[in-house]
């Protein structure tokens, strides 16, 4: 625990926000009355659905993305897959650069709608900074702390878990933070082919003019981002390895 | 390994040799190394030397085959390692390289246990050869075991580097130019200290560098190579020096090839003075007293391993009721396997008249001063000017220069 004392401002000032943030939109939530429409998508009961849906469609693309990308990420490291690397980069950019709701409803077309699409879709979008994280992470290894590895008779694979891999893990578990806040945000889009998220409150107040719904949705979304950043920052902090900056 | 034993110490080393060996990289006209043959005996430390570009660490790579031949054959030993499993074979053969390349995300122990633990050692095992070879290399066990690499000098980083290519006892030692990225004071120690190891251990090193003194000082034999890995002379530091065996090693040794002889008288060659030692809380009279009656000016304050703390003169000596625990950080010393080169950059960068002689533990053993080695200065210039047809001042006719 002595790592998180020494712990930059960042790590603790994120808290305060989300702890001020959180505990205004309660107090609020509780003193206000709602009529029956907003009850529908308000009331607790359904608010909490909602919240927990946006979470699973959330975890479920960050996980498969995590699964794709950081492999992927790594073979494209080894001098074998070199010469693939810029045609994967480029693919991964492409998946982020098209605008998501385009790229979601381009999806439906093709695969219906639903979660399962949404999820599709979120994963392609996410790709790249993991990806890019991953390649970089590894690349940024002392080529002389390799060299060193392997002269003293370690395989290639060992050097790739035992050197590389923990000597890269800051810069790819920041690529993985900075994907899940694209994913917290980008999902509120899924609303729009039918799989419930936070969006779906945004889009009712918007359509029905409904301001607390509305109002609500991006609240909750903004502090679940908050969160998320902030707990992979302390994730992030915990598993770097000792003796690495 | 081959153990055999010769004379007083025994050699844990083994012969390495190269027989027709080429690297010939793709897409380039000139081979990088053609053809090369080289016996290096076992137990002895062979430095490669030559500009940049001459091959010397192809070469060197090529031993453990972090480099493959292109063609030709490597024998360690008696062995044929050329088709060996590279990975195996470089367990069998220690490696350093500048700065030590250690693990910067483990601590000192676990960077030596590290190929130990890959030929699973049992830890208890691991953790008794990493303690000896700490000790080996002049670090204390308690201090350094758990620290990080980042907690260390470029220094001690390279002592453990050299402690974690010996942790499974390898016969053969291969190193990179190994003291390149260090101050010339630490580089002295570390040359020293690979000297005292050798001398203990007598495995074969093989070492590139870039630095002619630093090759005759190390090397029982210098390689110098020209571009493409071309052997322009294979002989010892003496050799080399009395007789260049081409106009390429002639430029290269240079012009100082006088001074260069600094570089190959040792300080245990010459005579040291003795020193009068005292421990911290010895009654200051006394040691004064003692120190008179050998005719001593000042005296050297010693820990209880004999390792010197202090060098005060007896004026200051008299200032304390007892010999005070101060410790001198900017001590003066050298062992008897530095060059009197050294210790003339030792003295000069202390701004001392003398250093203190340590052995390979660190206990003084003697002082040397600066003009036992002008002494030895003098003489080589006199040896060097005598019979080379050099006409003196005083022997010169008026207008006879041209």
């Amino acid at each position: 625990m002595n790592r998180l004392r020494r712990a930059p401002l960042d790590v603790w000032f994120e808290p305060l926000l989300i702890v001020v943030l959180g505990v205004g939109y309660i107090l609020w939530y509780r003193s206000t009355t709602l009529t029956t429409t907003e009850q529908a998508s308000l009331g607790w009961d359904n608010l909490k659905t909602t919240i927990v849906d946006h979470i699973v469609l959330t975890l479920t693309a960050t996980v498969i993305v995590v699964a794709i990308a950081i492999p992927l990420g790594i073979l494209l490291t080894r001098d074998r897959a070199k010469n693939f690397r810029p045609v994967a980069v480029n693919f991964a950019n492409i998946g982020q650069a098209a605008p998501a709701v385009g790229l979601i409803v381009l999806l439906t077309m093709w695969l219906g709608t639903g979660f399962r699409t949404a999820v599709i879709g979120l994963v392609v979008y996410a790709i790249l900074p993991i990806l890019q994280n991953t390649i970089v992470g590894i690349q940024q290894v002392d080529q002389r702390t390799i060299e060193a590895a392997r002269g003293i008779g370690f395989s290639g694979l060992r050097t790739l878990v035992q050197v590389e891999l923990p000597l890269a893990v800051p810069v790819i578990l920041n690529g993985v933070r900075t994907a899940l806040v694209i994913l917290v945000g980008t999902a509120t889009l899924s609303t729009f082919i039918g799989a419930s998220s936070l969006g779906t409150l945004i889009t009712t107040g918007t359509t029905l003019f409904l301001p607390k719904l509305l109002i609500s949705g991006a609240v909750l979304v903004a502090l679940l981002a908050l969160i998320i950043d902030w707990l992979g920052r302390v994730v992030e902090l915990i598993a770097t390895p000792r003796g690495v900056a | 390994m081959t153990d055999n034993t010769t004379g007083e110490r025994t050699v844990t080393g083994a012969s390495i040799r190269l027989d027709g060996v080429v690297k010939q990289y793709k897409g380039q006209n000139k081979a990088a190394v053609q053809k090369i043959d080289l016996d290096i005996e076992a137990g002895h430390i062979v430095a490669f030397v030559g500009p940049s570009g001459c091959g010397k660490t192809t070469t060197l790579k090529m031993i453990n085959r972090l480099i493959e031949p292109t063609e030709g054959r490597i024998f360690i030993g008696d062995r044929d390692v050329t088709g060996e499993d590279p990975d195996k074979l470089r367990q069998s053969i220690g490696y350093v390289i500048q700065s030590g390349g250690l693990f910067p995300h483990w601590s000192v122990a676990k960077n030596i246990g590290a190929i130990p633990r890959v030929l699973g050692w049992e830890a208890k095992k691991i953790d008794e050869r990493t303690d000896y070879l700490l000790d080996l290399v002049g670090l204390d066990v308690a201090d350094f075991r758990d620290r990080l690499p980042k907690d260390m000098s470029g220094g001690q980083q390279q002592r453990v580097g050299v402690a974690r290519a010996l942790a499974a006892d390898p016969p053969v030692l291969l190193m990179d130019e190994p003291f390149g990225a260090v101050d010339p004071i630490t580089r002295v120690r570390l040359q020293d200290s690979l000297i005292a190891i050798q001398h203990e251990l007598a495995k074969t090193i093989v070492i590139v560098t870039h630095d002619f003194e630093e090759a005759t000082k190390l090397g029982d034999k210098v390689l110098i190579l020209s571009e493409g890995g071309h052997i322009e002379q294979y002989a010892t530091p003496e050799e080399i020096l009395a007789k260049p065996a081409s106009p390429f090693v002639e430029e290269f040794i240079g012009s100082g090839a006088t001074l260069a002889h600094l570089t190959l008288s040792r300080v245990k060659d010459v005579d040291h003075d003795p020193v009068v030692t005292a421990e911290v809380g010895d009654a200051s009279q006394e040691v004064i007293a003692r120190a008179r009656a050998q005719g001593a000016t000042w005296i050297v304050v010693i820990n209880e391993h004999g390792r010197p703390r202090a060098w005060p003169s007896l004026d200051e000596v008299a200032t304390k009721e007892r010999i005070t625990d101060y410790v001198d950080d900017r001590l003066p010393t050298v062992a008897p396997s530095s060059t009197l080169n050294d210790a003339l950059d030792t003295m000069l960068a202390a701004s001392q008249g003398g250093v203190l002689v340590t052995d390979g533990r660190g206990a003084v053993t003697g002082a040397l001063t600066i003009a036992t080695v002008m002494a030895v200065i003098r003489g080589q210039l006199s040896d060097a000017r005598s019979g080379d047809g050099h006409v003196s001042y005083s022997a010169h006719t008026e207008g006879a220069a041209t």
